[in-house]
């Protein structure tokens, strides 16, 4: 079927693509970290730098190749990055993709809450405010997305945390379970509470994107000449929205929230950081600060495949659902 | 009695020209024509002439910054606008112009089905196709693998199916090769003769001649003529307004005779007859007032010199 070789040829592209694309970004994050002021080995050691000599400085060195060109290092990293080893984390001492699984099991907890939040309650703000438009309802979702795509998403997470975590105490003040208990002794009830806060910030600043874009979108079916003759066949309200807005808006819709994986990973970045989530986010800041070269490397590369992953399914979705691609045929009578 | 009657019928735009200056755009004036039943009627005019705006009116789907003026009748009692949506693809039905006018996104056959007044959408829906020779392959194709002639047919049905009493068809022809121009025709005559009333609004005199009765000559707006159909023959000698004749007179087959001038804008309409400034028998009185539209020799005119 021409459809299955044009969808086999659309993915080998993008998927050529997606490989240039990480091999890119792998030279330009290695570069930029081997000439940047961080020294791994005193990242390694940390404070008890004192105690360590000039000669063991030297063996750790050598242990790592530090001292041989750049380029051979990028190709030792490289080579072993293929054969599916990402290095070891200084600071966790830990495999790299060990760290990742890790973080990232807790991150996509709080990034898919945020999603499908942001999401569902962006959509609906959008068609609320389309389908009263000019109307005091749709001024103040107006007014609201403005302010909001305005707002920084640390920002946002601070007046969270002062207003219901130390003002009001309904929620813990960060950390992804209580302090000082065992983790057997976590209860599921202690995980939501504390994902309330870093979720609600997050999808708060996501709503803004997905809730002016599908407002415009729902503008232009509302005024389209399929709703006029619906309207005309005496349809209206409710039936008409979900016989003829619904499906018009909302593959368009879902298609952004995917393409919006770039915004999700860097406002959960800053999130984390604020609430001390234990994700992702907090461990790109973390081995950023404490130089720790190849969790930095994988991270970089992770979130790189991460944002393409959206992207790919955003392109796929219109591929595979839009009947206008899906179905190319065209019948005489 | 008439099934369908618009009198004095006014439609003014306000629009927000330049910051708060406020400007009226009388698109519809003093429009009145009736319909009545088993009559097919074509409305011709040029382009702006408001034909889709009266069709819009009726149904009651202007939009909200339209605000009308004089009564609307369906058999005999006026349209409100409750009365309307109730009547809406019940009593009243619309053949929109093109596949443009279906949602892209739904299958045909469910779009027709969603029309269905009486029995069984799908029993229905298949009947109709039936009749118009649509494969059932069809209902599950969407709008943009339609065929022009296929869709022509798609939008029938979803006004056949309704049992309306009323059809309005605007602009059904454009695009449509020689055969399914007739096939699209003949339907709408037969229509007729079930007892349906037709409005055909086109642009295409020769057409709408093959199968109405009657025909309404719009012009700026407004209604300057109400005629048998058989009186668009010869030279136009049995037409009664200047306007009507130089339209027929500009025909191909009639001497290809271009009309001088413009219609006035719907922004700066003249204070008299709107044609008087094409008119080769323009008087002073012409530019005075609007001639009211009077019955003449079995037919109606707006023009005061027409006899
Ligand atoms: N929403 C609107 N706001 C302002 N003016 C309008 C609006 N819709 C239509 N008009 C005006 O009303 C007039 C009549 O429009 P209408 O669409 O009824 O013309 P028509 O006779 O159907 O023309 P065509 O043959 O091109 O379809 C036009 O001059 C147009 O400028
Ligand atoms: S009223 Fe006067 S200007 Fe108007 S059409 Fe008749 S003759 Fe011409
Ligand atoms: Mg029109």
């Amino acid at each position: 079927m021409a459809r299955a070789k044009n969808l086999g040829r659309f993915l080998l592209w993008r998927s050529i693509r997606a490989f240039t694309l990480l091999a890119g970004i792998s030279i330009i994050s290695f570069l930029l970290v081997k000439n940047s002021p961080i020294d791994p080995i005193q990242a390694y050691i940390g404070a008890d730098m004192l105690n360590v000599g000039p000669e063991q400085r030297e063996k750790i060195a050598q242990h790592w190749g530090l001292d041989d060109p750049v380029f051979k290092q990028y190709v030792n990293w490289a080579s072993s990055l293929l054969g599916g080893d990402l290095g070891t984390s200084m600071i966790y001492r830990e495999p790299v993709a060990e760290v990742i699984k890790e973080k990232f099991s807790h991150s996509i907890v709080l990034m898919l809450t945020a999603w499908v939040l942001s999401g569902v309650i962006g959509f609906t703000m959008g068609v609320v405010a389309a389908m009263n438009k000019d109307t005091a309802i749709d001024r103040i979702i107006k007014w609201y997305c403005y302010t909001l795509a305005s707002t920084p998403a640390f920002w946002m997470g601070l007046l969270m945390v002062m207003v219901f975590a130390v003002w009001l105490g309904w929620f813990p003040v960060g950390l992804g379970v209580p302090a000082g208990i065992l983790s057997d002794d976590v209860t599921f009830i202690d995980k939501v509470k504390h994902l309330v806060l870093p979720a609600i910030t997050l999808s708060i600043v996501g709503v803004a994107n997905i809730a002016l874009h599908t407002r415009q979108k729902m503008i232009d079916v509302l005024a389209s000449d399929y709703i006029l003759f619906a309207r005309a066949r005496g349809e209206r309200g409710f039936i008409l929205f979900w016989r003829h807005g619904l499906r018009n808006v909302a593959l368009p819709a879902i298609s952004l929230q995917f393409a919006a994986f770039s915004e999700l990973f860097g406002g959960a970045v800053l999130t984390e950081q604020v609430f001390s989530y234990p994700g992702l986010g907090q461990a790109t800041v973390e081995a950023g600060l404490r130089g720790d070269v190849p969790l930095l490397l994988g991270l970089v590369l992770f979130s790189a495949l991460f944002v393409f992953t959206g992207n790919l399914i955003a392109d796929l979705i219109y591929y595979v659902v839009d009947p206008r691609t899906r179905e190319g045929r065209t019948y005489e009578s | 009695m008439p099934i369908l009657e618009v009198e004095n019928l006014s439609v003014t735009f306000r629009q927000y020209a330049s910051g708060l200056k406020e400007r009226n755009i009388r698109a519809i004036s003093n429009l009145s024509v009736t319909l009545e039943q088993g009559e097919v009627l074509a409305v011709v005019g040029a382009s702006g002439s408001g034909k889709s705006l009266l069709a819009h009116a009726i149904l009651g789907i202007l939009p909200a910054n339209a605000e009308t003026a004089g009564s609307i009748k369906y058999c005999g009692e006026t349209l409100t606008a409750k009365r309307t949506q109730s009547l809406r693809g019940r009593e009243i039905a619309l053949v929109p112009q093109s596949v443009g006018y279906l949602d892209p996104l739904m299958r045909v056959g469910n779009q027709v089905r969603t029309a269905v007044r009486n029995g069984k959408p799908a029993e229905e829906q298949r009947k109709v196709f039936k009749r118009y020779k649509l494969k059932s392959v069809v209902e599950k194709l969407f709008p943009f693998e339609l065929s022009g002639g296929m869709a022509r047919r798609v939008l029938l049905s979803t006004a056949m199916v309704s049992g309306a009493k009323v059809i309005i068809a605007d602009e059904p022809t454009p695009g449509l090769d020689p055969e399914a121009l007739n096939e699209a025709l003949l339907n709408l005559r037969e229509l007729g003769d079930q007892g349906c009333a037709v409005m055909l609004i086109t642009h295409d005199i020769d057409s709408a001649l093959r199968i109405a009765d009657k025909i309404a000559v719009f012009y700026a707006g407004t209604t300057v003529e109400i005629a048998p159909a058989k009186d668009f023959t010869g030279d136009g000698e049995h037409l009664r307004h200047p306007y009507s004749k130089a339209l027929w007179g500009a025909l191909p087959q009639n001497g290809f005779t271009p009309i001088p001038g413009s219609q006035p804008h719907s922004a700066a309409l003249p204070p008299g007859c709107l044609f008087a400034s094409r008119c080769e028998k323009a008087t002073k009185e012409c530019h005075q007032a609007q001639p009211d539209l009077r019955e003449l020799r079995n037919g109606k005119v707006r023009c005061i010199h027409a006899t």
